[in-house]
């Protein structure tokens, strides 16, 4: 039992790796915070796109690069983006790459959260809306998108925490995010404490927001939405 | 463009020499990840399934919490952090799996969380009295579980099941991390001998063609749940 203890949870170890996993975890929420918001802008814009347009083609090219981007696993566009492109001479940052190929498919998982959102309002709420005068835009911004980000709050949130979990891939470029530091410590003082703590720092950050997600769900189920 | 830059660009991501090189390779690979990736989808809906009809079977709230952790913690850890953990921590234990037994381990025990999550709350939204009838009809509680609840729970969820399943699919390139050579971890080590990205560009044919279906499938399912 205390060889276990020694070899996964090993004090010294981990005492001596926090700083640096720490330093790790500060990366990771760096890149969460520059994926998250790129996706759900471009997500927002193309669901805009797709319910407000009167072109059956559009929306068909919409549908075309949602299903297209969904079919990709993540590692698969990372992979592509950041080693293809130099190829062509392109050369990308890790940083760039990751944004990019990140941008390609969250934004077409939140296009159709916000879609099934959107679409969900009652399209007598937009003429309603428009018939007290105000314009398209404003009827979008008041009345239809505020309820329209409610209604999916909680898928919203659920892609968020995946892609998240998704930095995680920055580490197979280079990049010095939590798993990375974690596995770079592991094979320096050959004892695999720093992934477990690493692992524990991931639970810590997103088991509330798992949980909270959970609760969101039962009581809407509870009240019968 | 010039048709001189445009062969450029095919010759270079779409060499004709390379695919037929590396074809038997890759295609090879598809096949290790339609395996594994079938196994973990079988694995993971019948476990996920069992642990949602335990949960809802138990009295015991401890039982009940122990489930509900498990989920949780699998839903919170990436995917890649809790394959790198197994594959590089259990050495440390002389606890030795190889790559591709570890990836379908990974993978099943996530998507089991994923899956209970979906059949709970398909549980959660039939009505109660179903089961006091199904009871009443003299069958035991395993048999209206299994002939009343399960199949209305399951295609309740079945789109949310659908989407985990393709998720779980994807997540087989997460294997080329740790050495299995699937359809990425192939075409990476192709294309790095080759120093050309095609079999890169093939590797992503080749999951568009193996994944895309699924995901009409998905949308097909969705609809028709939209509209009952």
């Amino acid at each position: 039992m205390q060889e276990i203890l020694d070899t996964f949870f090993n004090p010294a170890v981990a005492a001596q790796v926090l700083p640096m996993l720490l330093s790790g975890l500060w990366m990771t929420v760096k890149l969460a915070a520059l994926i998250i918001p790129l996706g759900l802008l471009g997500g927002l814009a193309l669901a805009l796109a797709h319910t407000q347009t009167r072109s059956r083609k559009l929306r068909i090219a919409i549908n075309l690069y949602v299903d297209f981007f969904r079919s990709f696993p993540q590692l698969v566009l990372v992979i592509f983006v950041s080693f293809a492109t130099p190829f062509i001479g392109i050369e990308l940052s890790p940083v760039v790459a990751l944004a990019i190929s990140f941008m390609l498919s969250t934004s077409a998982y939140y296009c159709e959260i916000l879609r099934a959102g959107i679409t969900a309002i009652p399209p007598g709420q937009t003429e309603a809306a428009r018939s007290t005068g105000m314009s398209a835009a404003q009827t979008l911004r008041h009345v239809v998108l505020p309820q329209a980000f409610r209604n999916v709050l909680p898928d919203l949130l659920g892609n968020s925490i995946e892609i998240f979990k998704g930095t995680s891939l920055a580490s197979v470029l280079g990049m010095s995010e939590l798993l990375y530091s974690a596995q770079s410590a592991q094979s320096v003082l050959f004892n695999p404490t720093p992934l477990v703590l690493a692992a524990a720092i991931y639970l810590a950050l997103l088991w509330p927001a798992v949980r909270f997600i959970s609760a969101l769900e039962s009581s809407r189920r509870a009240q019968g939405g | 463009m010039s048709q001189a830059a445009d062969s450029g660009l095919i010759h270079t991501f779409f060499n004709a020499d390379i695919v037929r090189q590396t074809t038997p390779m890759v295609l090879e690979a598809v096949g290790q990840t339609i395996v594994v990736g079938v196994l973990v989808i079988v694995a993971g809906i019948l476990l996920g399934t069992a642990l949602a009809t335990w949960r809802f079977h138990t009295q015991s709230r401890v039982l009940r919490a122990l489930i509900v952790g498990y989920v949780d913690v699998l839903r919170a850890m990436p995917p890649l952090v809790i394959l790198i953990l197994v594959y590089f921590a259990l050495p440390y234990v002389n606890i030795s799996i190889g790559s591709v037994l570890a990836t379908f381990l990974c993978l099943s025990v996530i998507l089991s969380a994923f899956i209970e999550e979906c059949v709970w709350s398909g549980i959660m939204t039939l009505p109660k009295g179903q089961m006091e009838a199904a009871r009443s009809t003299g069958m035991s509680w395993w048999q209206s579980m299994r002939h009343v609840i399960l199949p209305q729970a399951l295609r309740l969820s079945l789109p949310q099941i659908t989407n985990r399943c393709i998720a779980a699919i994807k997540n087989t390139a997460l294997g080329s991390v740790i050495g299995f050579a699937e359809i990425l971890g192939s075409a990476q080590a192709a294309s790095s001998d080759y120093a050309n990205p095609t079999p890169l560009t093939l590797c992503a044919i080749l999951y568009i063609g193996l994944i895309y279906p699924l995901v009409l499938a998905s949308r097909y399912l969705e609809h028709r749940a939209g509209i009952r």
